[in-house]
This record gives structure tokens, C-alpha cells and sequence, in this order.
């Protein structure tokens, strides 16, 4: 096997003469000419159309299904049913809680419980409504209290933590209460998020293609094919070695397409039933079911203060709203929890987390997944601190800045941070130290920030290979054919990986050629999330180019009869530093190598460096380095009506490096967009019908013109700047852009308009009329603020107490006790972090 | 359910071609399944995102909404007929080249939005490309990039020689103040 040329921190740095301009990306002429062949672009000879029938009970058994009807519709090919496929899949091994098609109980309003492909999608949709199915009603748990007080009947029987809650977590670094009792202040808030969805403008859709008996291709809208191809094999019980899957380009995701979906497996069920292509499209509505969105959390925050601002320590609870099935919310729930450290120096923190079930879509990873709820609430929390201890908020926060290349108190190792750069450009941009608390009544500055992965650490499912492979062909022509697994959902991936490999060989983007997202011909590239892309891709990338680097220029320093390393890579040729006219063309130093080694080819692969963490719940946080954002809203306030708009947004990303800056900011715009839709007016909700229509939990908007989102009308101008401090961890420097940049806009815009009117809203999204009665209660003498004034009452468990590095922690839990316990437990269970822990143990018992 | 078919003369991108599809069928479909000109793409079939717009005699339609059976004798333009030739429309030029499209998905409805904008208003403010623009969405680029490249392309087709400011490339240099700063700094 190939050693690493080298691991990212020990590559030279290079002067690059394509990265960090803003060519045009790869796809462009593509998509701006129609060409770009998206999921439902795609037909085949003989494809058929297929339908799901979905629940309309929010919660119920299944009692008969009767096809007799549909099946006397003309054009009707075929029917499935749960039955058929009894293997459970899910995103997370932990939670594999989903079925293809519900076999005896549905959990929510949309659940599919059969399948129907005809020869026409009208024949499929009118068979779909002939399909009678009986269902016997059971109590619908419609919210977190209602799923906390309803333990009966269960939503799923597999969690340990029993009744309806899917899953527990509390764990504290340090001693918060001592932190606490050294404070000067201390700040207690309670907040409340609002689920909302991602709304990509792409309809999900599969296209299934049966090759053989049991041998099956999938073309699907998804942004993971990886974890697709796990799920498709597990289901239909064929060897993933018999399945492909090819990923298409998404017409957006945001996190909505990162799950394995039940139409992608239905239809490759029905492609191998009836032996023809199948073709499934969803409605508009089904993707609103599909959901895997924003959580609703519930959130209580306590942090103490000295007096100069300094935090002492932080106590966050958090409640999700997980919906019917477990998706990514383990990961989820730690999430709400784990990036409350990495932007200011927290040196105590106490986390406590549930996530309950209820009978609604799936909430799962929306850009940010997990964390712009708790960013929220600590953003406005710090601002009320700042208030309440007469500093500026833009000083509070760089005062306590957290430290470059350390280690968190909850073990998370941070790399560079641009965070202080950042809060200083839009400060002065906005002109803050001059304007804000001065401007006039109605009108408000509001300041925030956040903090993002560049990657999750670890994989979705334990195992010791990389999370980005790139293969490079390259023959006599002079091109470069690239083959990697990753997945082009709009964000400019397919870019970043042309941009790289022209960089380290010297060629032109027109030289590349791209295979991606293809399970039978690329290597393995998790998917398009986490925000892991650029990084792991590009680290992989950067590494078989460079391979493909040595083996060229072996050959031309061999035929020049020059070293090696004063061979320079650029302008389509490869030629001498020092004598810039004594070289070969890229092709011709091609044929050199292909006559000196054989068939040219290269693989690179990206694993992420190791995290300090050892105990359970580590493994959701960790990444090679962390991006940074700071953001200033201006907003204006009519009192009269509590109508409010933003009229400015400075927003400043740490991006380390950019690989293309007019990408980067596409990115930026695109991200304070979606914090701004969130933050003003989107909502996933949902109502009970009436009595007499069924009493079913029901979405309150499954259609685009209720579910509010922004439209060019709502849209404030943006001012961007990208903060260029190079991570070595990154390619050529890069950390991520796709989800960051979203994580201060919805707190910027609350803390706005409290310096707009002076009243605190406490909640997302924020409505005119939560300001007209925050406004009532001020001007009342009551407290000028609205949101939730509660948090649930409950256990969260076993506390897991783990020392922090300052207090020389080893990164495991304390509790010496529990440590053996878990170590017990390891073979079968824990996070991967443990697992991959008790692997290395048995190995060293093995050898001793 | 309705099977009857209808049989008519269709004049897509300038090239007239007989078409036979079931008679409840939409524009949209008849576009993208009988006619193989998969560039008009949908996000609702309701009539509510404007993903699938395209001009007919040379106004921007939703084509979920309209019945292909009334589209005989009506100049149809997609966004597979926008380029001349191998050449990109300016629109096209722009758009690809800011990143204007992203996912890609709404690009050809809103590119072809803003084509019949320009049509009949060469120069138009920001605000009227926003009004022109307000029933397409767009969940990828926050519709930056996107006034950017209309106003761009808008220059492009006037003639005039643009190159796109350093500000829309590579963000705003820190430290000097912008937006309702700059107003407060200049009324002093």
C-alpha cells in the first residue's frame, strides 16, 4: 500500500496560480444551458413510474392493505408492501428505526406503507389513491411535553432510555458549579428554536435499473450515495458489491438529501420485482414528509460572568423535537451541545440533552445540523451579559475569544481562528463603535458570531478507513480523469476537486475530466456533509495528485537530465526553474512517464487526525479545524405594528483559504439567506385536524406558498469579507463556508431589535406580534421580552463528568467506576471513539 | 381518468415540431417528457416556486400551470434555446461565471425571467430586476449573485464593457464602512 507523500501540515507552501481566483466553476456552462442531467432529467427504455401510498394516520397499526381497485387501473404493473422488505435501515447504526415500507405500524402523516409502478405517472398516482388501507388509531404524541408525559405507547421500543425518549445525554467539564460560585453574574435564559425545512427547489427523485436478477443501479437526488449503497444492500439483502449508486447532481440539499430515503429502496425493490427501469418522483408535499430538517429545541442556559466579562463556566440544556424516526438526532443531540466551547474561552460547561419522538416527519441535518440553536440562544445570552455588565457585546466577545491550537474543555482541538479578524471587519464595516445603541428609535445594530466544523471527525459508521478517496488516471492526451465519491449538490465541489489536481499538475480545468458520486467507479467519498468536502476531498486530492506529480517529473528530470525538484509544474508544462524554456509539454511529459512506468494512475485518501476525547459522546464535535463567522444586522422596527426589516448585513467568514472567492461568497450570501429565513419566517409546524376530520396530527403547510421563505423582495443587501488566514490542516489552506456563515444571523437579528426598540426576543422564528407584545409588557413595567419561560422537568441520567485539560484531565470520564463499566459494554456498544478504544486494547492484550 | 390525446404544431426555441401528448397534460411535461427538453425543471406543480417558467411570446409563463393543448400558433422559448450557436446568451455568461448558479436548479427560469426583463427594460434598476425576479425561488444563492449577473449581463447587452467589480470576486475589503454606515458617515 502507498504511504502518504505527505500529511497535510507537512506540505510545502506552494505560490498557486489557480487557487484563490475566481475562475468559473466546472459546472457552469452546464447548468446555465440546461444540460446539467439532474435525477428526473434521466429516462430509459421501458421505465415505468412509481407511486408510495402514505399514511394519513399520524399513529396507527396497520390493519389491510386492498390493491383489488388499484389493480383494475389501466397501466398498473405491480404492487410492494412492507412485507417484502423486513430488514431496517437508518442513517446512524445506532438508530436503524426505518423500514422501506411500513410493515405493520406507521409513526407520522406521510409514512409510505405500499408501492404501485405503472406504465404512466398518471396511472401510478390514481392507483396510489385506489390503494385502501385500514388502519387502527393509537395515541398521537404530537410535542416534546406530550412525548416526556406519554411513555405509552411507544414510537419505537429500541431506546434504552425508555418511553418516547429517544436518547439521553449529560456530561460536564469541570466543576460548573464551582464556576458558578466564583462568578460575579450570572445570566439564566430559556429559548426556543422552531423547526424549520430545507426547501432545496429539487423535488427528490431515484431512478432504479435492474442489470441482472440481483444486480441493481440506483440514480438518485441524494448528497450521500455512500451511505445509500450501506442501506440499499442491508434492505434488499444483496451484496453492496451488486449495487450501484449514482449520485446526481442535486438541485440543492442543505442537509434535506443526506439521509437514505424509503422511495430510493422501494424502487430498486420494484426495478428488480418487475425486471424493468423504475422512476420515482416525489411530490412537493411527500418532500415536506421526508423532512430529516431543523429541530424544534428547547433550550435553558446558564453562565456565570466576572465582572470584567470574563466567563467563569456555562451550564446548556437542550430538548429536541426529534420527530418519528431517529435519523441523524443522536448526533444531533450532541450537537446542540458540543460547539458551545469553541468560540470563547469556556473553561467549566455542563451539557444535559433529549431527544423525544413524536408522531411528526423526521427532524435530522439542516445546514448547521444541530448547532444554530444553542448558537442562538449563547449569542443572545452573551449580548444580555454585555448589557447587564455595561460592555460593549463586540468587546465581551474578543475579550473572551477562545485561544488558537488548543484544546477545549470539552476536548475538541481547535486549529486556527480567525474569529477576532472577523468580529473587527464587520465592526468596522457597520460602523459599530459609532453607530450602535445611537442610532434612532426603530432602528438597531445586533452583533454576532458562530463557529462550524470543517468535517465531521468521525465516519457514520465505526471503521479505521479513510473518509475521502481520489483516484487520477492520466494518459498520452495530457488528461487527468479524476474519479472520487464525492457529491455535487450546488455547493461547487466538482470545482474544488478540478481546481486542485490543475494546480499541483499544471493544467488547464479544461484538461479534467470528472467521475463522481458513482459507487462502481469511484472511491469512496462519504457525501456532501458536515462540511467536509473542500477538506477531506481536497487533502485527498492534493495527496494523488502529487503522486502523479513525482512520477512525471521523475520521468522528465530523467529525459532533461535535471534534479527532480527544479522541475516546476505550471501552464500546461513541465520545465526547469532556472531555465524556464528547457521543459516538455504536460502531454509530452505524460508519454515520458507513461513509457518510464506503465498505465498512469494515482490514488489519494483523507483520514481526519485523531481526537483527544475518550469518553461516550466524543465522538460528536471533533473536526480537523473549526471556521469562523461574525455578523452585524442593522434592522428597523415599526413599534406600531412590530413589522420589522433588515436593512444591512456585514458578514465576515474565516475561510482560511480560498479556493475560488467568488464560490466562497456565493456560499456566505447563500448561508445569511438561509439564517435570515429562519430567523424571520420559516416554520415546519404542525395542528390537530378537528374531531370530526380524523383528530390526525397534521402539517400546518406541506406546500411552498405557505411555507414562508424569503423571496428577492426580503432579501437586505450583504456586505462579505473573507478573512484569508491559512489552516495547514486544509488544502492550500482552506477550512469550509457551506453552513457556517449561517450560525450568527438569526442571533444578530434578535439582538438587532433589541437595540432597534429595546425588547428581548427570545425565540426563532421572530414574529411582529412577539414584538408588539414584548412591547406591551415594557411598556407594562413587566419584563420587555418574549419566548418560553420553562424548560421540561427530567432526568437526564448518569452524569458523565470528565476533567477538562486545564485541570489535567486525560480526556475520559472521571468516574473511575463508570470508565469500567463502559469498558464492559465496549464490544458491542458506545461511541466510536470507545470502540475503536477497546480495538486497540485488545490488540495490546493480544501482543503482550 | 382522462386518456385523449391531442396532436399539435409546437414552435419550441424557434423550430416547430408536431407533438402528440394526453390533452391534460401540462407544459410543463409536454416539455420535458414528450419533447425530451428536460432544461425546464419543476419545484411544486403547483404554481407556487416558478422553477418551471418559460416565455411564451416572449413573457415569462409557468409552464405547470399552462395546458400544452393552448400553446399551438405561441412562440415557446426555453432555456436550451438562449445561446446562439455555441456561443453563451450574456445572461448565461454572467450567470455561470459569479456562481449565479449554484445547484442550477432555478437558473433556467430565472435566466429566462431576466431575458424577458431586458427585453423590454435595458437598463433596469435593482429594484425592478428585484420585482421581475420575486416569483422565482432561489435556496442556494440568497439572490446576490444573481442581481449581480442580471446588472452585468444587462451592461453586456447595452454594449457596454464590463468586467465584474472586485467587491462581487472577492468580498468587500475590511475598514471601510458600507451600506447605511457609509450614508451615516458621509451626513457626518
Amino acid at each position: 500500500m502507498a504511504e502518504p507523500v505527505r500529511t497535510p501540515d507537512e506540505r510545502p507552501e506552494r505560490e498557486t496560480r489557480l487557487i484563490g481566483t475566481p475562475f468559473r466553476r466546472v459546472d457552469g456552462r452546464a447548468k446555465v444551458t440546461g444540460v446539467t442531467r439532474f435525477a428526473d432529467d434521466l429516462s430509459f427504455p421501458r421505465m415505468c413510474h412509481m407511486r408510495l401510498v402514505r399514511s394519513t394516520m399520524p399513529h396507527a397499526r396497520i390493519v389491510k392493505i386492498d390493491t383489488r381497485e388499484a389493480a383494475q387501473v389501466p397501466g398498473v404493473l405491480g404492487f410492494l408492501t412492507g412485507k417484502s422488505m423486513p430488514n431496517t435501515f437508518g442513517i446512524l447504526p445506532v438508530s436503524e428505526d426505518e423500514h422501506a415500507l411500513c410493515p405493520d405500524k406507521v409513526r407520522m402523516v406521510g409514512d409510505p406503507v405500499a408501492a404501485v409502478a405503472a406504465v404512466t405517472e398518471d396511472a401510478a398516482f390514481e392507483a396510489a389513491l385506489k390503494v385502501r388501507v385500514e388502519y387502527e388509531p393509537l395515541t398521537t404524541i404530537s410535542s416534546i411535553e406530550e412525548a416526556l408525559a406519554t411513555p405509552e405507547p411507544r414510537i419505537h421500543d429500541y431506546s434504552r432510555a425508555g418511553g418516547n425518549i429517544h436518547k439521553l445525554a449529560s456530561l460536564e467539564f469541570g466543576d460548573v458549579e464551582g464556576a458558578f460560585a466564583d462568578a460575579d453574574l450570572l445570566l439564566e435564559d430559556f429559548c426556543y428554536y422552531e423547526g424549520n425545512t430545507h426547501l432545496a427547489m429539487e423535488q427528490h427523485a431515484a431512478v432504479a435499473l435492474p442489470e441482472d436478477v440481483d444486480r441493481v443501479t440506483v440514480y438518485s437526488s441524494t448528497q450521500t450515495p455512500h451511505y445509500v449503497h450501506r442501506a440499499l444492500s442491508k434492505v434488499l439483502d444483496i451484496p453492496a458489491s451488486r449495487i450501484r449508486v449514482i449520485a446526481c447532481p442535486n438541485g440543492g440539499g442543505f442537509g434535506g438529501k443526506s439521509d437514505p430515503f424509503n422511495h430510493e429502496i422501494v424502487a430498486a425493490k420494484m426495478a428488480l420485482h418487475l425486471g424493468r427501469p423504475v422512476k420515482i418522483v416525489l411530490t412537493r408535499e411527500e418532500v415536506f414528509y421526508c423532512h430529516r430538517g431543523r429541530h424544534p429545541v428547547q433550550m435553558w442556559l446558564k453562565t456565570g460572568f466576572k465582572k470584567d466579562g470574563t466567563i467563569t463556566g456555562q451550564h446548556l440544556k437542550s430538548a429536541l423535537d426529534g420527530g418519528a424516526y431517529g435519523s441523524y438526532g443522536v448526533a444531533s443531540t450532541y450537537y446542540t451541545g458540543a460547539l458551545q466551547t469553541v468560540t470563547y474561552k469556556l473553561p467549566h460547561y455542563r451539557f444535559d440533552g433529549v431527544r423525544t419522538y413524536t408522531n411528526k416527519p423526521p427532524c435530522g441535518p439542516k445546514r448547521g445540523h444541530g448547532t444554530p440553536q444553542p448558537r442562538f440562544a449563547w449569542e443572545i445570552h452573551l449580548d444580555k451579559a454585555a448589557h447587564a455588565l455595561g460592555i460593549d457585546p463586540a468587546d465581551l466577545r474578543i475579550k473572551n475569544l477562545e485561544e488558537p491550537e488548543t484544546v477545549t474543555a470539552n476536548w475538541l482541538k481547535v486549529g486556527t481562528i480567525g474569529l477576532g479578524k472577523c468580529i473587527e471587519a464587520v465592526v468596522e464595516g457597520s460602523g459599530w463603535r459609532e453607530r450602535y445603541g445611537k442610532l434612532p428609535e426603530g432602528r438597531g445594530l445586533g452583533l454576532a458570531c458562530g463557529a462550524y466544523l470543517c468535517g465531521a471527525g468521525l465516519p457514520i459508521y465505526w471503521n479505521h478507513m479513510p473518509q475521502s478517496g481520489v483516484q487520477l488516471l492520466l494518459d498520452r492526451s495530457g488528461r487527468v480523469a479524476v474519479f472520487c465519491g464525492e457529491t455535487e449538490i450546488g455547493q461547487g465541489s466538482d470545482s474544488v476537486l478540478a481546481a486542485v489536481v490543475a494546480e499541483v499538475l499544471g493544467v488547464d480545468l479544461n484538461d479534467i475530466r470528472l467521475c463522481v458520486g458513482d459507487t462502481d467507479l469511484t472511491p469512496v467519498d462519504l457525501g456532501s456533509y458536515s462540511s467536509r468536502v473542500t477538506l477531506m476531498m481536497g487533502n485527498a486530492a492534493i495527496e494523488a495528485a502529487e503522486r502523479a506529480r513525482e512520477m512525471l517529473a521523475s520521468a522528465v528530470a530523467e529525459q532533461l537530465e535535471i534534479p527532480k525538484d527544479r522541475l516546476v509544474f505550471a501552464e500546461r508544462r513541465v520545465f526547469d526553474t532556472e531555465d524556464p524554456e528547457r521543459g516538455v509539454d504536460f502531454a509530452d511529459a505524460c508519454i515520458a512517464a507513461e513509457a518510464r512506468f506503465g498505465t498512469l494512475g494515482t490514488v489519494g485518501s483523507y483520514t481526519p487526525p485523531r481526537s483527544p476525547g475518550r469518553f461516550k459522546g466524543a465522538g460528536v464535535g471533533p473536526s480537523p479545524t473549526y471556521s469562523y463567522s461574525a455578523c452585524v444586522m442593522e434592522v428597523e422596527v415599526d413599534p406600531a405594528t412590530g413589522l420589522y426589516r433588515p436593512i444591512h448585513v456585514w458578514i465576515a467568514h474565516d475561510i482560511g483559504r480560498s479556493i475560488n472567492p467568488v464560490l466562497v461568497l456565493g456560499q456566505v450570501e447563500g448561508s445569511v439567506y438561509m439564517g435570515l429565513g429562519e430567523a424571520m419566517m420559516e416554520e415546519q409546524v404542525f395542528r390537530r385536524l378537528p374531531k370530526r376530520l380524523s383528530g390526525a396530527l397534521v402539517h400546518k403547510m406541506p406546500s411552498m406558498l405557505e411555507y414562508k421563505s424569503p423571496t428577492f423582495h426580503e432579501m437586505p443587501p450583504v456586505t462579505s469579507y473573507l478573512i484569508e488566514d491559512p489552516d495547514v490542516r486544509g488544502p492550500f489552506g482552506a477550512k469550509e463556508v457551506g453552513q457556517g456563515p449561517l450560525l450568527p444571523v438569526p442571533p444578530a437579528l434578535a439582538n438587532a431589535i433589541f437595540d432597534a426598540v429595546g425588547v428581548r426576543i427570545d425565540q426563532i422564528p421572530i414574529q411582529p406580534h412577539m414584538i408588539l407584545k414584548a412591547l406591551d409588557a415594557k411598556r407594562q413595567g413587566a419584563e420587555p421580552r418574549y419566548g418560553p419561560t420553562s424548560f421540561p422537568e427530567l432526568d437526564f441520567g448518569e452524569l458523565i463528568k470528565v476533567a477538562t485539560p486545564a485541570e489535567g484531565g486525560d480526556g475520559r470520564a472521571s468516574d473511575e467506576l463508570q470508565r469500567k463499566r463502559q469498558e464492559s459494554k465496549r464490544a458491542t456498544s458506545g461511541t466510536m471513539a470507545e470502540r475503536d478504544e477497546a480495538l486497540k486494547g485488545k490488540k495490546d492484550l493480544t501482543t503482550r | 381518468m382522462l386518456t385523449e390525446s391531442s396532436t399539435l404544431t409546437l414552435t419550441i426555441n424557434g423550430e416547430e415540431r408536431r407533438v402528440a401528448f394526453p390533452t391534460h397534460h401540462t407544459l410543463l411535461e409536454v416539455l420535458r417528457e414528450e419533447c425530451g427538453l428536460t432544461g425546464t425543471k419543476h419545484g411544486c406543480e403547483l404554481g407556487e416556486c416558478g422553477t418551471c417558467t418559460v416565455l411564451v411570446d416572449d413573457k415569462p409563463v409557468l409552464s405547470c400551470l399552462a395546458l400544452a393543448a393552448e400553446m399551438e400558433g405561441r412562440r415557446i422559448e426555453t432555456v436550451e434555446g438562449m445561446q446562439e450557436a455555441n456561443e453563451l446568451d450574456p445572461l448565461q455568461r454572467t450567470f455561470a461565471d459569479l456562481g449565479a448558479a449554484q445547484c442550477g436548479y432555478c437558473t433556467p427560469a430565472i435566466l429566462l425571467t431576466a431575458r424577458a426583463l431586458l427585453d423590454h427594460n435595458p437598463d433596469p434598476t435593482e429594484a425592478e430586476t428585484r420585482a421581475a425576479l420575486a416569483g422565482v425561488l432561489c435556496r442556494c444563492t440568497g439572490y446576490i449573485k444573481i442581481l449581480q449577473a442580471v446588472e452585468g449581463a444587462a451592461a453586456i447587452r447595452r454594449g457596454e464593457d464590463w468586467t465584474p467589480p472586485d467587491d462581487v470576486l472577492y468580498g468587500d475589503p475590511p475598514g471601510t464602512p458600507t451600506g447605511p454606515a457609509a450614508e451615516d458617515t458621509a451626513n457626518g
